[in-house]
């Protein structure tokens, strides 16, 4: 468990990154923070494992106080992965993923053989193992990246916009082997983005930000659909614009238990399953003009995530 | 073209090779001058020069010591040198020492300036000491330049080492004093030939020690492994890569 009490950051030009922040980040979930860009989400992230110090206030991970050890041995208990992978150009692939491991003394054979596990673990082919981060892609070196932040086996992983430089394709394939992972591995994740689609996929619980990590609401992407908290969060979500407000669309003739939906823009967003012409959980007849409240067929995963 | 046969003729006849001032015991002192020279130099600009780099601090007070440091007159200051010292290889050594740091500076600081910011970050972020920062990270990254201001110091000092001639040492600089005071263009010439060899030959084994100590991925254009060749490898789960293979 990560808790921020009362934390503050200026940063010495003056800037008020982030104002008074308290939140709970609870183990084993994934938390995201969302916002749009400056409003302090890799400010926050970076306090956490104190590359970044607080101004003022405090951060506890398992009640203990952050500043109360060591900074190396804070970082080196949790797992980092950033935007651009951060790995070592002259290092091959398995030595940035041993790297942590072999500086806390791990046997140079035994660090090594954990990492060629590690490749398995975010499917790459341990081929690769020797190859330098120059000669992969960017979504391989995304996934070297996170193969080296689960190396020390921590119970916690910081990611500052993972996905962020990889195509859409690859992003979602990373996306969906993050979750993955995250069910395999039980982390306490704190992801940021500000792809709201992003945030709702993967998070258990979403803090939606304004400037100065003001936080706009938090809470699953389920409550946070359901109950904008303010005019900012739907329109972040994009709930103002109708584009997550859907609607069954009775020009088309159905075929089968499937019905199509569209948004509010009038644009075709997915299809719902419709049993016999009723629309699950509502007992009412599809064919009128009902409307469903929905995600997207992007992230209607998200609610078992 | 005469003279130059001329002098080569005095380079490959035995009986100018060795004796008092013979070649060979002129060319081990021309080394031995550069070779002490570039150890104190290393010893003081390197380290500094890092320093600088890594902390990004005093980079300006640097940069005007070293443009200030070349623009002193050598010979001008060896002479003010041995004014208060006297003779001796003491002011010889700390001329080619003063010529020699600004570059070994140079090269050290800009070579760690140079090190990608992200890297140093990521590196720290996950867990590294300031020191293995250094040793591990920006020190191998920053090898190119630091090497590249080794070799231009090694060659500024073996060029310049000919004004121990000037000084009562010898030197191959001997060579060119004296064929210049007797008119004996051939030994001048010959002596000029000596120095650029040992300038090339030098240059050679640093570039080839260059090769061993700068780490593979570093050096740009780097080479493909081997199995890069192969075809696309399948990912372990199965799923259709969707990740564009490198070209
Ligand atoms: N080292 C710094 N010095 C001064 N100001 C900074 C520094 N780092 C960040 N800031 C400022 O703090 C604010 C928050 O920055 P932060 O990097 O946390 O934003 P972010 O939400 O991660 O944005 P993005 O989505 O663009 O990455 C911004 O206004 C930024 O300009
Ligand atoms: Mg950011």
């Amino acid at each position: 468990m990560i808790e921020f009490h009362s934390v503050t950051k200026r940063f010495p030009d003056g800037t008020l990154a982030v104002e008074d922040f308290s939140l709970v980040l609870p183990s084993r979930k994934t938390t995201v923070f969302v916002g749009s860009s400056g409003c302090g989400k890799t400010t926050l992230l970076r306090m956490i494992n104190r590359m970044i110090d607080p101004s003022s206030g405090s951060i506890e991970i398992d009640g203990v106080d952050i500043a109360s050890g060591s900074a190396v041995a804070l970082r080196r208990s949790i797992g980092y992965v950033m935007q651009n992978s951060g790995l070592l150009p002259h290092r091959r692939v398995i030595d940035n993923i041993a790297t942590v491991p072999l500086l806390k003394g791990v046997k140079k054979a035994d660090a090594h053989t954990q990492a060629m596990e590690l490749l398995d673990t975010v499917g790459l082919d341990r081929a690769l193992a020797y190859r330098y981060p120059s000669q992969l892609s960017g979504g391989q070196q995304q996934r070297v990246g996170v193969a080296r932040g689960l190396a020390v086996n921590p119970n916690i992983l910081l990611m500052d916009e993972p996905f962020g430089a990889v195509d859409p394709i690859v992003r979602d394939d990373l996306q969906q082997e993050l979750l993955r992972l995250q069910h395999d591995l039980d982390k306490t994740v704190v992801f940021v983005t500000h792809d709201i689609d992003e945030a709702f996929l993967l998070g258990d619980q979403v803090v939606i930000l304004e400037k100065g990590a003001q936080i706009a609401q938090v809470g699953t992407p389920k409550e946070i659909l359901a109950n904008p908290a303010s005019d900012f969060v739907a329109s972040f979500i994009g709930a103002d614009r109708g584009k997550r407000r859907l609607a069954v669309d009775s020009t088309v003739a159905r075929s089968g238990d499937d019905v199509v939906l569209v948004d509010g823009a009038g644009y075709v967003a997915g299809v719902i399953e419709a049993p016999g012409g009723v629309l699950p959980g509502s007992g009412v007849g599809v064919g009128t003009n009902s409307r469903a409240r929905s995600v997207s067929n992007k992230t209607d995963q998200a609610g078992d995530a | 073209m005469n003279l130059f046969l001329d002098a080569l003729n005095f380079l490959f006849d035995p009986a100018n090779l060795t004796g008092a001032n013979g070649i060979v015991p002129r060319l081990v002192d021309h080394v031995w001058y550069t070779g002490l020279s570039m150890a104190v130099a290393i010893v003081i600009g390197i380290p500094l020069g890092l320093l600088v780099g890594h902390t990004g601090r005093g980079r300006n007070a640097v940069v005007a010591l070293s443009s200030a440091a070349r623009a002193l007159p050598t010979l001008g200051l060896i002479f003010l040198i041995i004014l208060y010292t006297g003779l001796g290889v003491g002011p010889l050594i700390v001329v080619l020492v003063i010529l020699a740091v600004p570059p070994l500076l140079a090269g050290a600081y800009s070579g760690l300036e140079a090190v990608n910011r992200p890297t140093i970050d990521a590196a720290r972020a996950i867990g590294m000491t300031e020191w293995q920062i250094l040793l591990k990270v920006e020190i191998p990254l920053a090898m190119p330049l630091i090497f590249g201001g080794i070799r231009s110091a090694t060659l500024q000092v073996i060029a310049t080492a000919t004004i121990a001639g000037y000084v009562g040492l010898t030197g191959l600089g001997r060579f060119l004093i004296e064929g210049l005071a007797l008119r004996d263009y051939k030994l001048a010439l010959a002596g000029a030939i000596l120095v650029i060899a040992l300038a090339l030959c030098v240059d050679a084994i640093l570039a080839l020690a260059q090769r061993l100590v700068v780490p593979h991925g570093v050096a740009r254009g780097l080479t493909r492994h081997p199995d890069e060749s192969a075809a696309p490898t399948p990912r372990q789960h199965g799923r259709v890569s969707t990740a564009p293979s490198n070209p």
